[in-house]
């Protein structure tokens, strides 16, 4: 497609990895330089092409996971068992490669310091992508929205970011873990799936009025909004991003 | 509760290809029952091709369907879209 002046419109750019950071035994963060990359917002996402040899395409979609930093955008990819994108973005991909990719995309899950708050964030596994995106805008900003996290992940070592996030936690900003599979010896917090009981617990009240982000895998997705709303959450409020039954 | 069930979030970029705005943020009117919500917020399908329901009362709004080089709509469904310019 030609480049066009429309407002809005989409184009495929290359993008050059810069930098490949371990985050957990499955999930890699990696980070690409895009020229004339235009500035995004916490919460958007980019569309990544592969191609290969005999012209097959493969298209996905990942949430950004830094706050805006120049030409700079880094995305979090869990490896997917018999993924047709993921493994390559994970395994093969070296520094200096270039991939095709477009974005930012989406205004609908996003969020800004000046839209305010109360925050409540609540992951799914790599769900806490785009919800960290936010933190780090956040923090980036100076910004004490008063902010929560309730983060569930399978095990401590399936924990993604769990070092920054314990660094930023405070300034208003309270994270509070659920692992659901195995918990490390003298674990305290939350040892089960996210259900209504713990929403009540670690959200902010209805007459609060805050405003939700939930992403993570589709059933996680919908756990957390029926909860929500069973507690009288409105649910105008609750933004959601499912990626489906087995993460992306 | 179908686990393959996705947000209008998912096709953000693919609506943007068609429509050359952002259109998470369209609003959208059920032609059934009326209900108008942001087009991020429907519930997606991806099959063969993308089916787009109400979050309210499931009837079908859209369905698209996509080769290489070329998007088909079906918008029987929705009754009104409201973009930003």
């Amino acid at each position: 497609m030609a480049r066009t002046a429309l407002r809005g419109r989409l184009t495929w750019q290359l993008a050059e990895l810069v930098e490949i950071v371990a985050e957990t035994p499955r999930v890699k963060t990696i980070v690409f330089d895009v020229p004339g990359w235009p500035g995004h917002r916490a919460g958007q996402h980019v569309d990544v092409r592969l191609t290969a040899e005999d012209g097959y395409q493969a298209e996905r979609s990942y949430s950004i996971a830094s706050a805006p930093d120049g030409t700079r955008v880094a995305l979090t990819v869990q490896r997917l068992k018999d993924g047709e994108v993921s493994p390559y973005l994970t395994d093969e991909l070296r520094p200096g490669d270039k991939i095709e990719l477009r974005g930012p995309i989406g205004g609908y899950f996003v969020w800004e310091p000046a839209e305010g708050g109360p925050l409540m964030l609540v992951a799914g596994g790599s769900g806490i992508v785009p919800l960290m995106a936010m933190i780090r805008t956040r923090a980036a900003a100076g910004d004490d929205t008063e902010t929560r996290l309730l983060y569930s992940s399978r095990s401590q070592d399936d924990v993604i970011y769990r070092d920054e996030l314990e660094r930023l936690s405070g300034n208003g900003l309270t994270v509070v873990h659920a692992l659901t599979d195995s918990q490390p010896p003298g674990w305290t917090s939350y040892a089960r799936r996210v259900d209504a009981e713990m929403l009540a617990e670690v959200a902010p009240s209805p007459a609060k009025q805050p405003r939700f982000y939930a992403c993570g895998p589709t059933p996680f997705v919908e756990a957390v909004t029926g909860g929500l709303v069973r507690l009288g959450h409105d649910p105008l409020a609750i933004k959601t991003e499912r990626f489906g039954p087995t993460g992306r | 509760m179908d686990e393959l069930m996705l947000d209008g979030n998912a096709i953000a970029g693919l609506l943007q290809e068609v429509f050359a705005v952002e259109m998470t943020t369209a609003i959208g009117t059920c032609g059934r029952c009326g209900a108008a919500g942001p087009v991020g917020a429907v519930h997606v399908y991806r099959g063969a091709g993308i089916v787009l329901r109400c979050p309210h009362c499931d009837n079908t709004l859209a369905k698209i369907v996509k080769n290489d080089s070329r998007v088909w709509i079906d918008f029987r469904g929705i009754q009104t879209l409201e973009v930003a310019i």
